[in-house]
C-alpha cells in the first residue's frame, strides 16, 4: 500500500478545495471576508485612531473630508464625523460590534434550531407537532418584526439605566430568536430520514439510549446543511442588526455598530458631509456581500446534485 | 446434528407473535385498515442452532425479526428469551437482553454510520457494555477484525472506503463484539454479489463453530438457507406454513407452497429435467388476507375446505410441522 498522503495534500485534492480553486469570485469573496473579519477583530490594534478615547478627540477636527478631497487631512483617510472621530477607525470598531453580534446571533439561532429540530425529528409525536406549529406561526411574521418585538419588550421590561449596558445581549437574543426556524426545519427533515436508517436501529440494538443516538449518530449526519444555512445567515443577521440600529432600536451611539454609524451619519447627508454615512454603508455592503457569496458557493459545492 | 431433542437449551421461544401496521387513518387518527405483517408466528431457537426463515418479499419475515429485537413492538403474542418474557420490557430492562441478542442488517451501506471510523463502529457495543481500558479495547477490536477477515490497518478507515462484503463483515464484527447468544441476520447477503455471498455465509458458519452463537437467518434465497440452516421455517403472508429440519424440507416438502418454492431454485445443469410448479396470480394483499388457508388462491390442490377453514400447524412427523389440510 502506498504511503498515506499528508493532510495538506488530501485537503488540496478534496472536492471542496477543487471547486474553490475553480471559482475566482469565491476566492475574491474569501479574501474580502478575511480582510473584513481581520480588520474588525483586530480593530483596537489596527485602527489608526481610537474613536472612543475622549482624550485624543479634538472637536477642531470635526467634519474633515476624506484625504483625497480638498481640505482633507492625510491622518484621517476617510474623513471625520461631527465629533472629530476618524471614520475609518469607527468603521473598524463598528464592524467589530456588527460581526460579533451577527456571529453570536447565528450561533444562538443554530444551537436552538438544531437542538429543537433534532429533538422533534427523533421524538416526533405531540412535541414535534407543537414546536413545528410554533415555527409555522413565527414564519408568518418577518424576521425583523420578531426582532423588533423582542427588543421592544426588553426595552419596556427593563429599567432605562440597565438597558444600554445589556443592549448587545438583548440584540443577540432578538436576532437569534427570529432565525431558529430554518435550522429546526432543515435538521428535523434530515433527522426523519436518518432515524430510519439501519445504523440508527443498530445503535438501538446495541442498547444506546435516545440521547446518545441523537448526539452521536444522528447529529453528525445532519450537520452539513446547517453549515450552509449558518454561513448565509451571518449576512442576514448583520443586516438585521444594522437595520435595527438604523431604526434606533439596536445599539446606542456609545457602542456604535455599522448600522448606528449609518444612522448618525444620515443626519449630515444633506448638509454635504456624505462620507460619514456612505463609508460605513459601503463597508456593510462589502462585508455582507462577500459573506453571502461565500455561503452561496458553499451551498453549491456541498450540493451533490450540482457536482 | 441439532434437532428437537429435549436436552438442547431453548434460547428463544416465540409464541403466536402478531404485528399489524395501521395503514389508513380516518379524520380522528384512528386506524381503519391494518397490514397483517406477522399473523400468529410460533417457533423456537436452540443454543448453537441456525433457524432459516424464508419467504418471498413482503411476507413479514423481516418484521418478525425486528419485532423479536424489539425495534418494533408486537401487537400480541409472547417472546421468551431464556425463559423470560421480553415482549413488553422497557428500555432499561431490555438493556441486558440486548447484549445477548444482536443483529446483522440487510443493507451494508445504511447500517454503518458514515461518520464513524471502522474501529469505533465495532467498539461501540463494547463501550456501551464493558468498561475496558483503551488498550484492551484496541486489542479486542483487533481480535474481532481478525475473526471477520479484515486487516488491522483498515481500523482507521471510514465505511465508504470498504466494499459491500467488507462492510457486511464490519456489521458482523459489531454484532459479535459483546459475544451474543443469538444474532438475527436480516437478509445479510441479499445485497451482495453471489461470490461475496458465499464468503460471508462461510464466515457466519465458521463463527458459529467457534463461538457457538445461534442465528435466526432471514432470507429469500433457498440455496443460501440450505447451506447455513439446521432447521427452516417457510413463511407465507404473515404465517409459518412449514417448519422442519433442513434435510426433510429439501427432500420431502409437505406444503404446496414449499414445493413451488423448491421447484424455482435454479439448478446449474442445463440438461436437468425438473417438474416446475409455476404459481398463478400474485400474493394477496396483507391488508385483507384471504379467509381459510392463505395460500388457497394460488394452490394447485385447493379444495372447498381450504377456502373456509384455516389450517393449524400439525406435526406430520416428529420435528416436521406443516399447516395444510391435505397432509
Amino acid at each position: 500500500m502506498a504511503v498515506a498522503p499528508g493532510w495538506w495534500r488530501r485537503a488540496w485534492d478534496h472536492d471542496l478545495a477543487w471547486s474553490f480553486r475553480r471559482s475566482p469570485v469565491t476566492i475574491v469573496a474569501t479574501l474580502l471576508t478575511l480582510a473584513c473579519f481581520g480588520g474588525a477583530a483586530f480593530a483596537p490594534w489596527l485602527a489608526p485612531h481610537n474613536p472612543f478615547d475622549l482624550a485624543t478627540l479634538n472637536l477642531g477636527d470635526a467634519f474633515a473630508p476624506p484625504a483625497w478631497i480638498e481640505g482633507g487631512q492625510p491622518r484621517f483617510v476617510l474623513g471625520t464625523d461631527d465629533q472629530g472621530r476618524d471614520v475609518l477607525s469607527t468603521i473598524m470598531h463598528g464592524a467589530r460590534i456588527s460581526l460579533g453580534v451577527g456571529l453570536a446571533a447565528v450561533a444562538f439561532s443554530a444551537l436552538l434550531g438544531v437542538s429543537l429540530g433534532l429533538l422533534c425529528g427523533y421524538v416526533g409525536g405531540r412535541l414535534d407537532a407543537f414546536v413545528m406549529r410554533v415555527a409555522d406561526i413565527q414564519l408568518s411574521f418577518p424576521a425583523i418584526l420578531i426582532a423588533l418585538l423582542v427588543d421592544g419588550v426588553a426595552r419596556v421590561a427593563l429599567p432605562r439605566e440597565t438597558h444600554d449596558s445589556i443592549a448587545i445581549p438583548v440584540l443577540i437574543f432578538s436576532i437569534g430568536i427570529s432565525g431558529w426556524v430554518q435550522y429546526a426545519r432543515t435538521v428535523r427533515g434530515s433527522t426523519l430520514v436518518e432515524k430510519n436508517r439501519e445504523y440508527v436501529q443498530a445503535a438501538r440494538v446495541i442498547g444506546r439510549g435516545p440521547v446518545a443516538i441523537m448526539v452521536h449518530h444522528v447529529l453528525p449526519n445532519v450537520m452539513g446543511p446547517v453549515l450552509v444555512i449558518g454561513t448565509i445567515h451571518i449576512g442576514t443577521a448583520i443586516i438585521t442588526e444594522a437595520t435595527l440600529s438604523f431604526l434606533g432600536v439596536g445599539l446606542p451611539p456609545t457602542q456604535p455598530s455599522l448600522g448606528t454609524l449609518i444612522r448618525v451619519g444620515n443626519d449630515f447627508l444633506f448638509s454635504g458631509e456624505w462620507w460619514i454615512t456612505v463609508f460605513p454603508g459601503l463597508a456593510l455592503i462589502v462585508l455582507v456581500l462577500s459573506v453571502n457569496l461565500l455561503g452561496d458557493w458553499l451551498r453549491d459545492a456541498l450540493n451533490p446534485k450540482l457536482r | 446434528m441439532l434437532g428437537s431433542e429435549a436436552l438442547v437449551t431453548t434460547l428463544l421461544q416465540v409464541h403466536e407473535l402478531r404485528k399489524y401496521f395501521p395503514v389508513k387513518k380516518d379524520f380522528f387518527g384512528r386506524g381503519t385498515a391494518k397490514v397483517h405483517a406477522v399473523d400468529g408466528v410460533s417457533f423456537s431457537i436452540a443454543a448453537g442452532e441456525t433457524l432459516g426463515l424464508v419467504g418471498e418479499s413482503g411476507c413479514g419475515k423481516s418484521t418478525a425479526g425486528k419485532t423479536i429485537l424489539r425495534l418494533i413492538d408486537p401487537t400480541s403474542g409472547t417472546i421468551e428469551w431464556c425463559g423470560r418474557r421480553i415482549e413488553a420490557l422497557g428500555r432499561a430492562a431490555m438493556h441486558p437482553v440486548r447484549r445477548e441478542l444482536q443483529v446483522v442488517f440487510q443493507d451494508p451501506y445504511s447500517s454503518l454510520n458514515p461518520r464513524l471510523r471502522a474501529r469505533d463502529i465495532v467498539a461501540e457495543p463494547l463501550r456501551n457494555y464493558e468498561s475496558l481500558s483503551e488498550a484492551q479495547m484496541r486489542e479486542h477490536v483487533a481480535f474481532l477484525f481478525e475473526k471477520v477477515g479484515l486487516r488491522a490497518d483498515q481500523m482507521v478507515r471510514y465505511p465508504h472506503e470498504f466494499s459491500g462484503g467488507q462492510r457486511q463483515r464490519l456489521g458482523i464484527a459489531r454484532a459479535l463484539a459483546v459475544r451474543p447468544k443469538l444474532i438475527i441476520c436480516d437478509e445479510p447477503v441479499s445485497a451482495l454479489d453471489v461470490s461475496v455471498q458465499a464468503q460471508v455465509i462461510n464466515l457466519l458458519v465458521d463463527l458459529q463453530a467457534e463461538f457457538g452463537v445461534s442465528y435466526l437467518f432471514v432470507a429469500h434465497d433457498l440455496a443460501v438457507v440450505e447451506h447455513i440452516s439446521h432447521r427452516v421455517a417457510v413463511m407465507y403472508l404473515g404465517k409459518i406454513v412449514e417448519l422442519t429440519d433442513k434435510r426433510s424440507l429439501f427432500r420431502n416438502p409437505q406444503h404446496p407452497y414449499t414445493e413451488a418454492l423448491l421447484s424455482a431454485v435454479p439448478v446449474p445443469d442445463p440438461k436437468a429435467k425438473r417438474k416446475r410448479i409455476i404459481l398463478q396470480g400474485d400474493v394477496p394483499s396483507p391488508v385483507t388476507p384471504p379467509p381459510g388457508c392463505r395460500f388457497h388462491t394460488r394452490c394447485p390442490y385447493a379444495e372447498a375446505r381450504c377456502r373456509a377453514e384455516e389450517p393449524a400447524m400439525k406435526e406430520v412427523r416428529p420435528g416436521h410441522s406443516v399447516a395444510c389440510h391435505l397432509r
